[in-house]
C-alpha cells in the first residue's frame, strides 16, 4: 500500500503556499498549534498572509514568529492579548485586524467547511461587532449575519495521523484545529505520530481523512506553555 | 473582609448542584475553589473541555490540557473534550446553565461591557459575547466602584458593549440587583453595606424590592 498523503518534509508540505494567501491556522493560545509548519512558513518568507486563528501566538513562539518577521498583513482572532509585537505592528497600522467572537469565529470556520455560507447568531447584537452587519428577527429575538470562512490553506496539528489523513487529538489540543482542517482548500496536518491505514480505530477519528490532503510527522515537539500553573504540594 | 472574597462568597451560592457552569477569566474563576465538594458540578472551558479539575501538581502538567485562561488544568471524572465549534453550540444553544463574568460596567438595563476600553490597545472579546448571549443564565460580578470612587453600575455604559440585556443578576461588594421587565432592582446587601450608601454609590437608577426593604425596617 502506497503512503497516501504523506510528505517527507514540512518544506515541501507548504511549498505552494505563496504571497497573499488566507490560512487558517488551529490551536487556542500556543495549545494545539501547528509549530513546525509555522516554522517552515517563517522560513520559506512568503508575505501579505492573512491568518485566521483565534490567537496569535506569544513574541517568540507560534504566530508571533510570523508577526516579527513581518509576514502577516491582517489577522482574524479572537484574542490578540498576549503579544508586544502585535501591538506594536496594529498601532503603527502595519498589521490589519479583525476580531471575531469565538463562537462566531469557530462557526464561521465551521461553515466555510461545510459548505454554508452564512449563518444568523444573536451574538454581537448591540454592540460595535454589530456594525454594517443585516439584522433579522426570529420568534421575537434579533440576530445578525455572519459570514462564512474559507482558507487557500488551513495549517492543523494532530496528536495521531494515518497515511490517508485520518486525525486524532490529544484532549484541549483539539480546539480549532478539527474546523481550521475542514475550511482549507488544501489542509496540511502535521503529527506527532503517523501510522498505517487501518491502525486508527474508526469509531475514534476526530477529522476524516477527506478534509486532509498532505500529512505529516514533526520531531520532538516543544508544546510550550503559556501559564504554566500548577497546586503546591 | 476583602472585597473580592466578599463578592466571591456571595457568588457562590449562585451555583447549584447538578449545573453546568462556565466561569469567566480573573475573578470567576477563583469560585472554582469554593464550590461545596458534595455537589456534582461540571466546569466548562470553551477552549474545549467540559469537567474541568484542580490544576496539575507538577508531575501531571500536560501541555495539551489547559483552561481558557491558557493554564494547565487537569479533568474531572467524566469530562469530555470537544472542539470549539462544539464549544460554542453548548454555549449558543442554551446548555450552559449559568455564566459567571466579570464586568468593568453594567447598565440599568442589564447592558454589559466587559471587553475593551477605547484608546487602549484592544486584546479582544475572547467568548464573552457568545457567553452572555447563550447562556441560560447570566450572572456578573466585580467592584461596585472603580478606584477613583466612580459607580460602575451606569445609567447607559460607557464603554462598548459586550452585550445588550443579557445581565440577570449582579453581585458586587456592596449589594445584590436583578433585572427584569420593570429595570434593575436592588434585591439584597452585603453585610455592613445600607440601602442609603448603595443609593449613593450607583449612577443607575434602581428600585428596592419589597422585601428587602421591610427587612431594613
Amino acid at each position: 500500500m502506497s503512503k497516501g498523503k504523506v510528505i517527507d518534509s514540512f518544506e515541501k508540505a507548504i511549498d505552494d503556499i505563496h504571497d497573499g494567501a488566507t490560512i487558517i491556522v488551529g490551536g487556542f493560545g500556543l495549545c494545539g498549534i501547528p509549530e513546525k509548519a509555522i516554522l517552515a512558513l517563517r522560513d520559506k518568507g512568503v508575505k501579505d498572509l492573512t491568518i485566521v486563528s483565534n490567537n496569535c501566538g506569544v513574541d517568540d513562539w507560534g504566530l508571533g514568529l510570523l508577526l516579527a518577521n513581518k509576514q502577516i498583513k491582517k489577522m482574524i482572532s479572537s484574542y490578540v492579548g498576549e503579544n508586544k509585537i502585535f501591538e506594536r505592528q496594529f498601532l503603527s497600522g502595519e498589521l490589519e485586524v479583525e476580531l471575531v467572537p469565538q463562537g462566531t469565529l469557530a462557526e464561521r470556520i465551521r461553515a466555510g467547511g461545510a459548505g454554508i455560507p452564512a449563518f444568523y447568531t444573536a451574538t454581537g447584537v448591540g454592540t460595535p461587532i454589530a456594525e454594517g452587519k443585516e439584522l433579522k428577527e426570529f420568534d421575537g429575538k434579533t440576530y445578525l449575519l455572519e459570514k462564512a470562512i474559507v482558507g487557500d490553506f488551513a495549517l492543523v496539528k494532530a496528536w495521531k495521523g494515518d497515511w490517508l489523513g485520518n486525525l486524532v487529538y490529544d484532549k484541549t489540543a483539539r480546539n480549532f484545529n478539527p474546523l481550521a482542517a475542514m475550511a482549507g482548500k488544501v489542509t496540511i496536518a502535521e503529527v506527532e505520530e503517523i501510522v498505517g491505514a487501518g491502525e486508527l480505530n474508526p469509531d475514534h477519528i476526530h477529522t476524516p481523512s477527506i478534509y486532509v490532503q498532505r500529512v505529516l510527522a514533526g520531531e520532538l515537539y516543544e508544546k510550550r506553555i503559556e501559564r504554566r500553573t500548577v497546586i503546591q504540594a | 473582609m476583602d472585597v473580592r472574597h466578599k463578592i466571591i462568597r456571595r457568588a457562590v451560592q449562585e451555583i447549584e448542584d447538578g449545573m453546568n457552569v462556565n466561569l469567566g477569566i480573573g475573578m470567576p474563576t477563583l469560585l472554582a475553589n469554593e464550590i461545596p465538594p458534595e455537589y456534582s458540578v461540571l466546569l466548562q472551558s470553551e477552549n474545549g473541555l467540559l469537567g474541568i479539575g484542580p490544576y496539575p501538581d507538577e508531575e501531571h502538567v500536560d501541555p495539551d490540557l489547559i483552561n481558557a485562561g491558557k493554564e494547565t488544568v487537569t479533568a474531572v471524572q467524566g469530562a469530555s473534550y470537544f472542539d470549539s465549534a462544539e464549544s460554542f453550540a453548548m454555549i449558543r444553544g442554551g446548555h450552559i446553565d449559568l455564566a459567571i463574568l466579570g464586568g468593568m460596567e453594567v447598565s440599568e438595563k442589564g447592558d454589559l461591557a466587559n471587553w475593551m476600553i477605547p484608546g487602549k490597545m484592544i486584546k479582544g472579546m475572547g467568548g464573552a459575547m457568545d457567553l452572555v448571549n447563550g447562556a441560560k443564565r447570566v450572572v456578573v460580578i466585580m467592584e461596585h466602584v472603580n478606584k477613583y470612587g466612580e459607580s460602575k453600575i451606569k445609567k447607559d455604559c460607557t464603554l462598548p458593549l459586550t452585550g445588550q440585556k443579557v445581565v440577570h443578576r449582579l453581585i458586587t461588594d456592596l449589594a445584590v440587583f436583578d433585572f427584569n421587565e420593570e429595570g434593575m432592582v436592588l434585591t439584597e446587601l452585603q453585610e455592613g453595606t445600607t440601602i442609603k450608601e448603595v443609593q449613593e454609590k450607583t449612577e443607575a437608577g434602581f428600585s428596592v424590592s419589597p422585601q428587602l426593604m421591610s427587612n431594613q425596617q
